[in-house]
């Protein structure tokens, strides 16, 4: 068993442990508050503002980042449960050059934002749910006579409907789905 | 929130053993129910036990034709299984009629059906909830409960259980699998929620300590055709108004089997026996399907403010019904 | 100089774009500093009375709270204007959810569970938060919301009611409504002896610099107040709130940087909201259709901290030509959170029930809804005759409908089935007051051949930077990626907020009088520029808040078409058109962007969005976004907004009108006129919801048989 639990300590530590997450390629070995959250990881302890808080509880879809190359909300996992996880936020996306990322750059020529707060998260999300279509999974408007295990072409219906995680209060909604259109064409 | 200790379990024994040496613990799956409870208060674990990586993460196909998905499949890969959908497409679309594509990637199928109503009261700490605060009252059967049960309520709750999928597993007779102190067990899925009686805190037939394994899907149900439809304010993203996860078949003009289940009208899944009951060798008519949810839904004793669900869930039902029968029909 | 590509007008990138879609730009609360604190208020849980006492022991034993502060403690403070920011001042509870301590703490795990181990005591007293027509202490205040007064008043408009051919009276429902902008009201608060500076998620940083200077009696010029990225605000972040005087408090009471972004279920309670309105219109008029009366009575509701009034009356003063008309707006105090600013505050719920009305009228006198419009347009502005500086809502309508095909609808109601679903197209008009205010700007010329613009306008996401940009490289003649532009600060010079839809107004007003004077100062100027630069700095006082003969609004269309399920109730909008003409369009680019977002709000205003207040506690039901459905990705398909070039001399040097709440004004009717026309049957209480649709589709089906 793989116990967290440090009997010889104080109880003020018996609630810390140590977790190791790579984050955008770097390795990092963190001891963390076991209430932490991946979320309050990436904007509290490494000063990665990207992944948003929006409402904490996964309802808004702000902050979700790729776990291992799926798109999750952050705010729900408690970084002592990830131990070992490859986290991608929307930093991690352009790389290391000036080069930004296909979506990033079609989300600047459609003018698919706002005010921004919601924006690396619509952008994470399409990562992940254009990842999932060509892996073959269906949504909640894919015909369900299609045949399963085949990718699935994203139409408008299916792009709308796979992020709909993702609120955005500015209305850019059109917008994004032109956007993520750009870079499956 | 407060603080808890942490444990990762490798295997069932473990997690169990971990479990019962924690008073006030609680297994964590993908921790998107538990997680947003323990920061409203609502949940307070001592401990969390962690069996997201216990090795029940498959989906198998039995020897006899049915399927068991393990506990910490992930929705999102339970609806695109090809036996899911092919064999079974009402549970794939409950589930991706539900929550969003990323809660989908974390929920797990055992967290799945132990997550909790959604009551704005059950929610709020300050509020009286007999859920939640056992004795404290109910401040939804008097206040703002339109999205509240309809069937099976009791004068001590009127929550409704908040799954999509759970309401296609209960239609599609599946069992769930538990293992605990006294070893493996499993159970109906439609018997598996309660209704609240005078103990609403106790949601499932779950014991403390009890592991949801996984959920098997019978041969009985494979290929039957089946359907769910859910209601909801907006067209994707919110819970359902009302539900119905339908299974039905029908040769030479009679309906051989019927299994029936309503989502958001109750407490747990509203498996519909009565209608089942009355469809059974009866022509798939339309005045057959209606007589049958009317029979049904007469046992509905709507709150101030939600008698709609009772017309909206018999829509649903009989959209359902003919859908799936209008080949044989025909 | 001709050679230089005008820039107003282009559809430019927006400036900040790049940091936005990297992750870079830096929000309010996402502001590190060594030893930074995060705190958490704590709510109250009574929706009338006193706090008796406040048990700080067990939060105080957790590790990592510092200290929780309680009126008993807390930094005294000047008394604001705004009531709502007098926090923890004294123990009077005045509404469930206000802020009764703070819990202050090294992390924001500390914070939370601090806060849920405060232990309050009250004594409660009976509350009220039910809003009736009929309520005893309903009140005609002096003014509604922007000062228009309460009542207005021409002709007998009760006697013309009573005589005319073709009448309508409908009664009208608006439940509460919520901003809920994606970023949380967040502030980072930092003291550096007696100087503070704040990062504060806010629509207008001079105006929150004033209330700190005065609520902590310093001078404007000690402090700071930040704004450089807003997650939106849709008129919640106009006024300062709770978390930015809290963070000053804490930062002040621990000596340290203190963030406190207020969490997401806290927002319904303290940044204010839409309120309820109940709204009756009355329309009289002849055969032919021209309106001979038209009363609008509006009963809303505020706190009993402040007088909010929901000016939901006033449009109905433009819109139409009626020799007799009656306006009035009557509020109840309740023991209510206050209402405040939701976009389009007034216009947003009136013209839902004016252009209703009109949409009944239309069925009433069986004359197409646009006809009956254009018929009823006036000459001059009913109510004050003065004339209009521009006003195209006709050539709107006339666009809308040819864009949209409305004549090939076939107008009857409930004559377009598809399967299981209804379908139908409604139409609905709207309009906004041109609102500009004084601002200052000061534009500078580099040495290195570029130029600089700073004032503190906010850039919510409207692309303020970029406009404002746009305006200077126009003025300057000079190529738009020459001029450099620095806003979001109180450092920089003074300017009014980003709300009722003036900010391009007000703000370029000044960036083109300082433009336009830097580029004389340059004309006159021989040889190289001074290491700093030449510089000109405008203030639009006396000419942007001088009283003009003209009545100035925007005015556009809205269409919709909807298909209703008739087995669910479900309503989903197919198309949304809206035709705009709201001035000259700056940037082609983020005017699209405004107009669609507002768009989009009023959908959800139709459909989706709406607060109930619980009777027994007081407070929202649907305090989550779980709960509160602001529309998502599947709910909006196809929208989009066209617009009607307008050359009005009458407004600001531009020629430009506010777009930031025209979008949302008249969207909600014309779903709802669209859904009348695709089911038979009218509803008139907001958001048309699977429930309410689903009745009136049973009674309808009772009546056919």
């Amino acid at each position: 068993m793989d116990s967290h639990q440090h009997q010889d300590e104080g109880p003020a530590t018996r609630h810390r442990s140590e977790t190791t997450l790579r984050v955008n390629g770097k390795p990092h070995t963190l001891t963390v508050d076991h209430r932490r959250v991946l979320l309050d990881v990436l904007r509290e302890d490494l000063d990665l503002f990207g992944a948003k808080k929006g409402c904490d509880h996964g309802q808004c879809g702000a902050c979700t980042v790729l776990v291992d190359g799926r798109r999750l909300n952050s705010c729900l996992l408690l970084a002592i449960a990830l131990d070992g996880c490859e986290v991608t936020t929307v930093e991690g996306l352009s790389g290391d050059g000036e080069d930004l990322h296909p979506l990033q750059r079609a989300f600047l020529d459609r003018d698919a934002f706002q005010c921004g707060y919601c924006t690396p998260g619509q952008i994470c999300s399409a990562l992940g749910a254009i990842a999932e279509a060509s892996a073959g999974h269906p949504s909640h408007v894919t015909d369900p006579t299609a045949p399963s295990g085949e990718p699935v072409p994203l139409d408008r219906d299916e792009i709308r409907e796979r992020l709909s995680g993702n609120l955005c209060r500015c209305g850019a909604y059109p917008r994004i789905v032109d956007a993520v259109e750009d870079v499956i064409e | 929130m407060k603080t808890f200790d942490y444990v990762r379990a490798d295997s069932l024994e473990e997690a169990a053993d971990a479990f019962a040496a924690r008073p006030g613990a609680r297994y964590l799956g993908g921790g998107t129910n538990l997680v947003d409870l323990m920061k409203l208060g609502v949940e307070r674990p001592a401990a969390l036990v962690d069996i997201s990586r216990l090795p029940l993460d498959t989906v198998e196909e039995l020897p006899d034709g049915s399927l068991r998905i393990g506990a910490t499949v992930r929705n999102s890969d339970l609806a695109a299984h090809r036996a899911v959908r092919d064999r079974w497409p009402a549970l794939s679309q409950a589930v991706l009629a539900g929550a969003s594509g990323q809660l989908r990637n974390a929920a797990t199928t055992g967290g799945n059906l132990l997550q909790r109503t959604r009551c704005p009261y059950f929610q709020d700490v300050a509020k009286p909830c007999n859920k939640r605060e056992p004795g404290s009252g109910c401040g939804a059967r008097d206040g703002v409960h339109r999205d509240h049960a309809v069937l099976g309520h009791s004068a001590h709750c009127v929550a409704t259980h908040p799954s999509d999928m759970a309401v296609a597993l209960a239609a599609l007779d599946a069992r769930v699998e538990l293992y605990g102190a006294d070893g493996a067990r499993s159970l109906p899925a439609a018997e598996f929620h309660r209704l609240p009686g005078d103990r609403p805190e106790v949601d499932t037939e779950i014991r403390p300590g009890e592991i949801i394994t996984g959920v098997v899907l019978p041969a009985a149900t494979a290929g039957v055709p089946s359907a769910y439809r859910k209601a909801r304010d907006r067209a994707s993203y919110a819970f359902a108004l009302a539900s119905v996860a339908v299974a039905v078949g029908v040769d030479d003009g009679v309906v051989t089997s019927a299994r029936i289940a309503f989502g958001a009208l109750a407490h747990r899944p509203w498996r519909a026996r009565r209608a089942e009951e009355v469809l059974l060798g009866a022509a798939p008519t339309e005045a057959a399907f209606e007589h049958a949810v009317d029979l049904e839904l007469s046992a509905a004793e709507p709150l101030r403010d939600n008698a709609y669900k009772v017309p909206l869930a018999r829509g649903l039902a009989l959209d359902v019904l003919a859908r799936l029968t209008a080949a044989a029909r025909t | 100089m001709a050679s230089v590509p005008t820039a107003v007008g282009a559809p430019a990138e927006r400036r900040e774009g790049r940091e936005k879609v990297t992750g870079t730009a830096r929000y309010a609360a996402e502001q590190p500093q060594p030893g930074r604190l995060h705190a958490r208020p704590v709510p109250a849980t009574i929706a009338r009375g006193r706090v008796t006492g406040i048990d700080t022991a067990a939060a105080l034993e957790m590790p990592g709270v510092l200290t929780v502060l309680t009126p008993e403690n807390a930094p005294r403070l000047a008394e604001p204007d705004d009531p709502t920011l007098a926090l923890l001042q004294d123990s009077r509870v005045p509404h469930h959810g206000w802020f009764v301590a703070l819990v202050v703490a090294e992390t924001l795990e500390a914070a939370r569970a601090g806060a849920a181990a405060v232990r309050v005591r009250y004594a409660a007293e009976d509350h009220d938060v039910t809003l009736t027509a009929s309520h005893p202490q309903a009140y005609v205040p002096e003014e509604a919301n922007g000062g228009y007064p309460a009542r207005s008043e021409r002709g007998e408009p009760d006697a013309a009611f009573g005589s005319a051919a073709v009448r309508v009276d409908a009664e009208y429902r608006v439940p509460p409504l919520h901003n809920h902008p994606m970023e949380p009201h967040a502030t980072t608060a930092h003291w550096d002896g007696e100087r503070l500076t704040v990062h504060n998620s806010s629509q207008g940083s001079t105006a929150v610099r004033a209330t700190l200077a005065q609520m902590f009696a310093l001078p404007e010029e000690r402090i700071t107040v930040v704004a450089e990225h807003v997650g939106g605000g849709f008129g919640s972040k106009g006024t300062p709130r709770p978390d930015v005087v809290l963070a000053a408090m804490a930062a002040r009471h621990t000596g340290r940087p203190v963030t406190v972004a207020l969490p997401r279920r806290f927002l319904p309670t303290v940044v204010g909201h839409r309120a309820p309105t109940l709204q009756r219109v009355r329309l009289g008029a002849d055969a032919d259709g021209r309106l001979t009366s038209l009363i609008h009575e509006v009963t809303t509701r505020t706190s009993r901290l402040k007088e909010f009034v929901e000016q939901a009356a006033v449009p109905a003063r433009i819109m139409y030509a009626s020799p007799h008309s009656r306006t009035l707006h009557r509020v109840v105090p309740l023991d209510v959170p206050s209402p405040s600013w939701m976009r389009a505050p007034g216009e947003a719920p009136g013209m839902y029930a004016l252009e209703s009305a009109m949409d009944e009228l239309a069925g009433e006198l069986g004359m197409d809804p646009v006809e009956l419009r254009i018929l009823n347009e006036p000459d001059t502005e009913p109510d004050s005759g003065r004339p209009f500086s521009s006003r195209h809502v006709v050539e709107c309508l006339r666009e809308g409908a040819r864009r949209f095909e409305w004549l090939s609808r076939d107008p009857r109601p409930r004559s377009r089935r598809e399967g299981p679903l209804l379908v139908g197209s409604g139409v609905a008009s709207a309009t906004y007051p041109v609102q500009v205010w004084p601002s200052t700007a000061e534009a500078r010329a580099l040495p290195d051949g570029g130029f600089l613009v700073r004032i503190n306008a906010t850039d919510i996401g409207t692309g303020a930077r970029t406009v404002l940009a746009q305006i200077a490289a126009d003025v300057l003649a000079v190529p738009l990626d020459r001029v450099r532009i620095q806003v979001g600060s109180s450092d920089l010079p003074p300017a009014p907020l980003a709300g009722g839809s003036s900010g391009t107004a007000s703000w370029g007003w000044s960036v083109h009088e300082a433009s336009s004077q830097l580029a004389a100062r340059l004309a006159e100027h021989s040889g190289p520029l001074p290491e700093d630069g030449l510089a000109a700095r405008a203030d639009t006082t006396g000419k942007a808040d001088a009283d003009s003969p003209w009545s100035r609004h925007a005015f556009g269309a809205h269409f919709a078409e909807v298909g209703v399920d008739t087995v669910t109730g479900e309503v989903r909008v197919r198309r949304l058109l809206g035709v705009y003409a709201a001035g000259r369009i700056l940037n082609a680019r983020t005017a699209r962007s405004q107009f669609v977002g507002g768009m989009t709000m009023g959908l959800g205003m139709a459909l989706t969005e709406g607060s109930t207040t619980d009777e027994a506690f007081g407070d929202f039901a649907e305090s989550d976004l779980a709960s509160y459905h602001v529309p998502a990705h599947a709910d909006v398909r196809d929208v989009q907004a066209h617009w009607i070039d307008e050359d009005d001399p009458h407004l600001n040097p531009m020629g430009s009108k506010g777009i930031g709440e025209i979008g949302i004004v008249g969207t909600a009717a014309a779903i709802g006129n669209a859904v009348h026309h695709a089911i038979g049957v009218r509803l008139r209480e907001l958001p048309l919801t699977p429930d309410r649709v689903l009745a009136a589709l049973a009674d309808r089906g009772g009546k056919g048989r």
